[in-house]
């Protein structure tokens, strides 16, 4: 039977899977102890509730246990692995290369080091999101020591080859940090396999609880170090003081235990949804698909429909599916997505986005449902377009002199 | 965000969804807005010559919910009003009747710059003199 409201937006979170509800729960109430009190019980079930937690998350990626802090999210995580990076190798150099279409958690972050005095570089992307490697190897100097690209974007879902990635950054001797939070617990990563440094994830995007997530900072070849962002009782080896959200960090592990478990099944059924649904919103006049479908989250999909706002379009059916769009006319500034435009995509498309991302818990009859819900809307709302009418008049768009508003 | 039954009324059933004869002289027609900025609003009125009352009005717009809403309202307004009466039309009166939230009051300015467009269009095609309108504030 079909459930409403639908809800497509789970690259903005996901909603927590009942499993991981249920190996929480005790943490709460009985089991209530802190981590770090190690001379009572409490402590000892806190302590090892964790530990066992540390070791699922980290088998997840392919790290060792003591390499996983635990942090209250992946914001925190962008942090700690970018700042503690630069204040921790600030003999070595003060250079950072990133992307412009990264998170804003990693965006705004750099230009805090900016202001410390650090340099950074921004790269441009393709057309279809993904970075030119000559690009960024050309872009490595001597003072270099770190390279910051987000595993998978969190708008059009397009991903980043890391291994390849990898190689620049090894054969030059710079530290690879990436954003992971689209991509923990969707597609397979192996920290080792794909030569990642240092990685940020969080436990909310995967059907875990908000507010708990972890850098993973590797220990050999090479060993890595961050300074510390927060001070405090030195927990989690100094990195990353705190007391210990012992039910997050449950739920955590138990997510990524059931991300590892459910991961291939999960990700067949899923994608076979995402693709019916970019097909039937396809055969609409005038829609194309922003970034990469070659190399790309098997749950999202980002489609442009032309002379539409995406604003307006949400409002024809947002009492039932959730999604977002890349459109911001809710904000003063009323700039669209700057990664739809970091794509080269023109004002007009980027205002026309919509955002899907699928997820665990989405079933057929949803997607058949949206697939209605948008397409009428879309032809609705392009009745009561001028740009529609102009397009269908042959009128060039470009050639009109727009009262700048 | 929470909007209001009208507004979300005006959306859903918008009034004078249309087109009127650009080329006709007793219409005149107003573009207003960017596709960059989002929003495109077209409103148009017909105009009867000997009584200066506005006896249609149509529009299409490009943008989010609240624009299409200040426009469909914009139609309705417009409809019977003479052109003196029509060029009084203020943006908040727009915001009143929508209650539009502080971040959609840009709609309701695009919705008067419309109309102040629709109208002085008609005037210029008819050799009338343009009504002289104050830079909008807030853009």
């Amino acid at each position: 039977m079909l459930k409403l409201p639908i809800y497509l937006d789970n690259n903005a979170t996901t909603p927590m899977d009942p499993r991981v509800f249920e190996a929480m729960t005790p943490y709460f109430l009985e089991d209530f102890g802190n981590a770090a009190s190690r001379n009572h019980p409490f402590g000892w079930k806190a302590e090892e509730a964790v530990d066992y937690a540390r070791e699922q998350v980290a088998k997840l990626i392919g790290a060792d246990p003591k390499e996983i802090i635990f942090t209250s999210g992946a914001t925190e995580a962008d942090n700690l692995g970018i700042k503690g990076v630069f204040e921790m190798y600030a003999q070595k150099g003060n250079h950072i290369i990133t992307a412009t279409t990264e998170h804003k958690a990693v965006l705004d972050t750099c230009k805090h080091i900016e202001k410390l005095g650090g340099e950074v570089t921004y790269l441009q992307v393709k057309p279809d999101g993904m970075i030119d490697l000559a690009a960024l190897e050309a872009a490595i100097k001597p003072t270099t020591i770190l390279i910051s690209l987000m595993w998978a974007n969190n708008e059009i879902g397009t991903v980043l080859p890391m291994k390849e990635i990898s190689a620049i950054a090894k054969k030059h001797g710079v530290l690879l940090f990436t954003d992971a939070t689209q991509v923990v617990g969707k597609i397979p990563v192996n920290v080792n396999a794909d030569g990642i440094d240092l990685m940020a994830f969080s436990a909310h995007k995967m059907y875990g609880p908000k507010g708990v997530g972890a850098l993973y900072v590797r220990r050999k070849n090479p060993r890595v170090k961050v300074t510390a962002q927060i001070d405090g009782g030195g927990h989690e080896r100094g990195m990353r003081s705190g007391t210990l959200n012992v039910p997050g960090i449950v739920g955590f592990g138990k997510a990524c235990e059931i991300a590892m478990q459910d991961m291939a099944e999960d990700t067949a059924r899923i994608s076979i949804m995402r693709d019916k649904l970019e097909t039937e919103l396809m055969k609409l006049e005038e829609a194309y698909i922003n970034g990469s479908t070659s190399s790309r989250l098997p749950h999202v999909t980002n489609i442009s429909f032309k002379h539409v706002e995406g604003e307006g379009l949400l409002m024809g059916f947002n009492k039932n599916i959730a999604l977002s769009s890349g459109s911001a006319c809710t904000s003063a500034s009323l700039e669209p997505s700057y990664v739809l435009k970091a794509l080269g995509l023109g004002d007009d498309l980027a205002h026309s986005s919509l955002r899907f991302g699928l997820g665990r818990f989405t079933t057929d009859e949803q997607i058949d449902y949206t697939i209605k819900a948008i397409s009428d809307t879309v032809i609705r709302l392009r009745e009561m377009s001028p740009l529609w009418e102009m397009y269908k008049e042959g009128i060039d768009l470009n050639s009109i002199e727009w009262a700048a508003h | 965000m929470a909007y209001s039954d009208k507004l979300i009324d005006h959306y859903q059933n918008p009034k004078n969804v249309g087109t009127l004869n650009k080329a006709e002289k007793n219409v005149g027609t107003g573009l207003v807005g960017a596709p960059e900025c989002g929003d495109v609003m077209r409103l148009q009125i017909q105009v009867d010559d000997a009584t200066g009352v506005i006896t249609d009005a149509k529009f299409k717009t490009f943008g989010c919910g609240s624009a299409i809403a200040s426009s469909s309202l914009a139609t309705e307004w417009l409809k019977g009003k003479s052109i003196d009466e029509a060029i009084t039309v203020d943006n908040m009166d727009f915001v009143e009747e929508l209650n539009l939230p502080p971040v959609k009051i840009h709609c309701s300015v695009l919705a008067e710059d419309a109309i102040k467009a629709a109208i002085n269009d008609y005037r210029a095609k008819n050799g009338m003199e343009l009504f002289k309108f104050e830079e909008s504030v807030v853009h």
